[in-house]
């Protein structure tokens, strides 16, 4: 059988997902933390804090909070269900890291938990800082 | 050829362990039924040893007043270095062979011993494999805690451990074996398990219906490994397109295992487990079947080469079994 009606063959029977649910779950978890995050910024502000510092006091609660659940061993549950809604935010690059450190903590300090926690968060801190690189690089060239 | 009959080669007992996700047929006749995922040990791979250390010794106190020894253990797991089985038998004085097909592994390490014992080389010998649903996460997906989406065409890694006990002596006759080629499925994609080896189902299952000339419905049932439910009907249609062989008393035993109703079960099950757990506590069981051709299946998806952009190829084995009583 040729290479292409095989996997035509194949995708007849595989079944298809539910990819505009699965979006709609997404906008509705990722945008209500990001309303949570705002009314937490609001409510620190109405205590004299500046708007920068709020923002990042915030972001740490949520880090917080993230790598918590999933060391006690039900974000991974939630996760599965809020899909990007969780991932994207910053709960999803806190919770990739603590998972993997999760996964190897047994296999030793460096060889395991030195060596593997960013094995799945590495790329997003690589091709951040490049891409950020790149970006600076263009604003320089653009506005001097 | 690689379709061999069988003289004086039984299948004498056999031992499942499974641990009991909650969408699990429960199957009155399994032996030891877990409900934790580490079973009382500090990490999952000694879980997975553990499990295996169990079924190993329950299966021998069980038949070594019969046999007087154990000539020798075949088996393998998913593990890399298929490290669970070689610790594993460093606590039994047992000549062992280790050896890997992935989800084939058992239906393999019984045509090695089998093949054994017709040859007089021995005269018993045990097949073990296991399998943990988070150490192959881990070793082929993503961390365990990540809980990375599952589509629906993936299939759920049975967690468990079986062992069979071949003899010269029995109720069920393990009459012949066909050895499969490795196929390429021309598919990359690693959440479509029934797909990869749905090719290599089908061409084992025609070569062993050629090399024995024999019709499809000579065989009561067929029992395929792992294919779930996609790739049960993938089988199929490739059979019916290429071999124009038409499947009628076929079942899959990954669709067997799991309540499919359950949206969790997604595909259905696979590991190196399903096919025993199936065969011995479902089939067996029923004493419906008389004549069984087991077929398992196993995707040699290896992480690395799928990431080099490779197809992945697969692999099947399959033993015919003859109920005697």
């Amino acid at each position: 059988m040729k290479d292409n009606k095989y996997q035509q063959l194949v995708k007849k029977h595989t079944p298809k997902e539910d990819k505009l649910k699965h979006a709609l779950i997404a906008f509705l978890v990722g945008g209500s933390l990001g309303l949570i995050a705002n009314i937490l910024v609001t409510i620190f502000n109405s205590f004299g804090i500046s708007s920068k510092d709020s923002a990042i006091i915030v972001l740490l609660i949520y880090i917080f909070l993230a790598c918590l659940f999933t060391s006690l061993g039900f974000f991974d549950n939630l996760v599965a269900i809020c899909l990007c809604g969780l991932i994207i935010p910053i709960t999803g690059f806190a919770h990739s890291i603590c998972s993997s450190m999760l996964d190897y903590k047994k296999d030793g300090l460096v060889t395991g938990i030195g060596s593997n926690s960013f094995k799945l968060a590495g790329s997003v801190i690589l091709y951040g800082i490049l891409s950020a690189f790149i970006l600076v690089i263009i604003k320089v060239i653009l506005y001097g | 050829m690689a379709s061999f009959k069988f003289k004086n080669v039984f299948l004498k007992d056999y031992y499942s362990l499974i641990y009991d996700n909650k969408f699990l047929n429960k199957f009155k006749s399994f032996d030891y039924v877990i409900n934790d995922y580490y079973f009382g040990c500090k990490s999952l791979e000694k879980a997975e040893l553990k499990m295996q250390k169990t079924v190993l010794n329950n299966i021998i106190k069980k038949n070594i007043v019969d046999l007087k020894k154990i000539d020798l253990v075949v088996g393998g797991d998913l593990s890399n270095q298929i490290a669970i089985s070689n610790y594993n038998m460093t606590s039994f004085k047992i000549p062992f062979l280790g050896e890997y097909s992935a989800c084939a592994t058992f239906v393999e390490s019984m045509i090695i011993l089998a093949s054994f014992i017709d040859n007089d080389f021995i005269d018993n010998g045990i097949a073990i494999t296991s399998a943990h649903n988070l150490n192959s996460e881990k070793q082929f997906r993503f961390p365990i805690e990540y809980g990375a989406y599952k589509p629906k065409r993936t299939t759920i890694t049975a967690t468990g451990s079986t062992a069979a006990v071949l003899a010269k002596n029995g109720l069920i006759k393990i009459e012949s074996a066909t050895i499969g080629n490795v196929v390429d499925s021309t598919l990359k994609d690693v959440f479509e398990m029934g797909g990869v080896m749905a090719p290599a189902a089908a061409l084992t299952i025609a070569n062993h219906l050629k090399d024995m000339n024999r019709d499809v419905n000579y065989y009561d049932l067929i029992l395929t490994g792992d294919l779930g439910n996609s790739g049960k009907e993938i089988l199929k249609e490739i059979l019916e397109l290429n071999y124009h062989i038409k499947l009628k008393k076929y079942n899959d035993a990954g669709c067997l295992l799991y309540n499919m109703e359950d949206e969790k079960s997604k595909s259905g099950a696979s590991g190196p487990v399903v096919l025993p757990l199936v065969l011995f506590n479902k089939v067996l069981k029923l004493k419906k079947y008389k004549k069984i051709l087991i077929v398992a299946t196993g995707s040699l998806h290896s992480p690395v080469m799928v990431n080099q952009k490779n197809t992945i190829p697969a692999i099947a084995h399959a033993i015919s079994l003859e109920v005697l009583k």
